[in-house]
């Protein structure tokens, strides 16, 4: 299974007392941003910070993303080359519009790796979907590069391009999601979903997770430390739900020892897509207790 | 690295540094940190080292430290001198 991307905490890229801390929230990733959060007179100062954390901050396990500047701007290629040697795990490309843009990237992250002598293709990428072109884009910008290991979604600029509000029950933005999905899913990659801004609202931030764990996304943005943990117990697989998966997984063992097909399990029939999903439940499960 | 112009970098903001620079003859370093007596010295060495791997020799440098590690104060002052040469 891929890597658990439960929550992606954001983190402000010119701030040091929270990017040297950073890992110890328990996030499964930690996303710094030198985009929105940092105004545009101190991106040197923020890209020259990062790099030193990089350099310098042992982050573990955790997977280590850096959100650059948009491949319109000027800054793009200038946080590249600061962030690049300092091997992070993955850059986030914010506002992606086109498959050109990460190909793009990708070259430019190759060239980088090799003056640096990094191996070609460790940076990993994910294209961030936040615009009505970016959406309908997103089956060419999933596959454009092998680079890739996650597509996400940005809300607020989204609904900003769509002149649509952001409302609770997110229904300007369900296609958009599906769409993200669906392109990620195809491409054997994952699709994270983006942030609920109110960080005082545990139980709509919840709900909000249900859902988008019900299209398919793997992991969600969040904004603040209180939310990794309702973010999480989400998508955790309940015990109920493990128990039932060792039950057809059991069965389906047992049949193959004895030759037989088909099978039921309390009561309904179990087939192998069936299995497939009950060993990625407990893969799950077995990933989220280490 | 030549300084062109009077330049800062950073913030007084806890665990971060505010760095000033600006041209000199020769290089001379003041610093205040809330953290002087432990850690005056070790603040002292980041600026030498980072100076000399800049190659900058003519430089006041200003630290104003509200409790930074190390790898900040360096990112802060590479900043500075980097604004300061353009």
């Amino acid at each position: 299974m891929s890597r658990l991307r439960r929550s992606m905490l954001y983190l402000p890229g010119n701030s040091p007392n929270m990017v040297q801390d950073a890992h110890l929230y328990g996030a499964d990733s930690i996303l710094i941003d030198l985009e929105d959060s940092v105004v545009i007179s101190e991106k040197d100062s923020a890209r020259n910070l990062v790099r030193n954390a990089l350099d310098n901050v042992d982050y573990g396990d955790i997977e280590v993303t850096i959100r650059i500047n948009p491949v319109h701007t000027d800054f793009y290629k200038d946080d590249l080359k600061v962030i690049v040697p300092g091997k992070p795990d993955a850059i986030r490309v914010p506002k992606s519009e086109s498959a050109e843009q990460i190909k793009k990237v990708d070259e430019f992250i190759t060239e980088l790796e090799k003056e640096n002598g990094i191996e070609v293709g460790s940076v990993k990428l994910m294209p961030m979907i936040e615009s009505a072109k970016g959406v309908r884009e997103v089956n060419e910008i999933a596959e454009a590069s092998s680079r890739n290991v996650a597509l996400t979604i940005g809300g607020e600029d989204l609904a900003t391009d769509l002149g649509v509000t952001r409302t609770k029950g997110s229904e300007e933005i369900f296609t958009s999601r599906s769409l993200v999905v669906l392109a990620a899913k195809a491409a054997g990659i994952d699709a994270l979903d983006t942030i609920y801004s109110n960080v005082n609202d545990i139980e709509g931030l919840r709900k909000e997770t249900e859902l988008i764990k019900k299209m398919g996304f793997s992991g969600k943005a969040v904004i603040h430390p209180k939310q990794i943990k309702p973010v999480h117990e989400v998508f955790n697989p309940t015990e109920e739900e493990v128990r039932e998966a060792r039950k057809v997984v059991d069965a389906a063992e047992e049949a193959e020892r004895k030759g037989q097909g088909a099978i039921t399990v309390n009561g309904k029939m179990v087939d192998y897509p069936i299995v497939d999903r009950a060993r990625k439940t407990i893969a799950y499960a077995e990933s989220t207790s280490k | 690295m030549e300084i062109n112009k009077a330049a800062s970098a950073g913030t007084l903001e806890s665990s971060d540094v505010l760095v000033s620079v600006k041209k000199n003859s020769g290089i001379k370093v003041d610093i205040q940190s809330d953290v002087m007596e432990q850690y005056g010295e070790s603040i002292k060495e980041i600026i030498d080292k980072t100076l000399k791997e800049l190659d900058v020799n003519n430089v006041q440098v200003k630290v104003n430290d509200k409790g930074a590690l190390d790898y900040t104060i360096q990112a802060r002052l590479k900043t500075a001198l980097e604004r300061a040469s353009k």
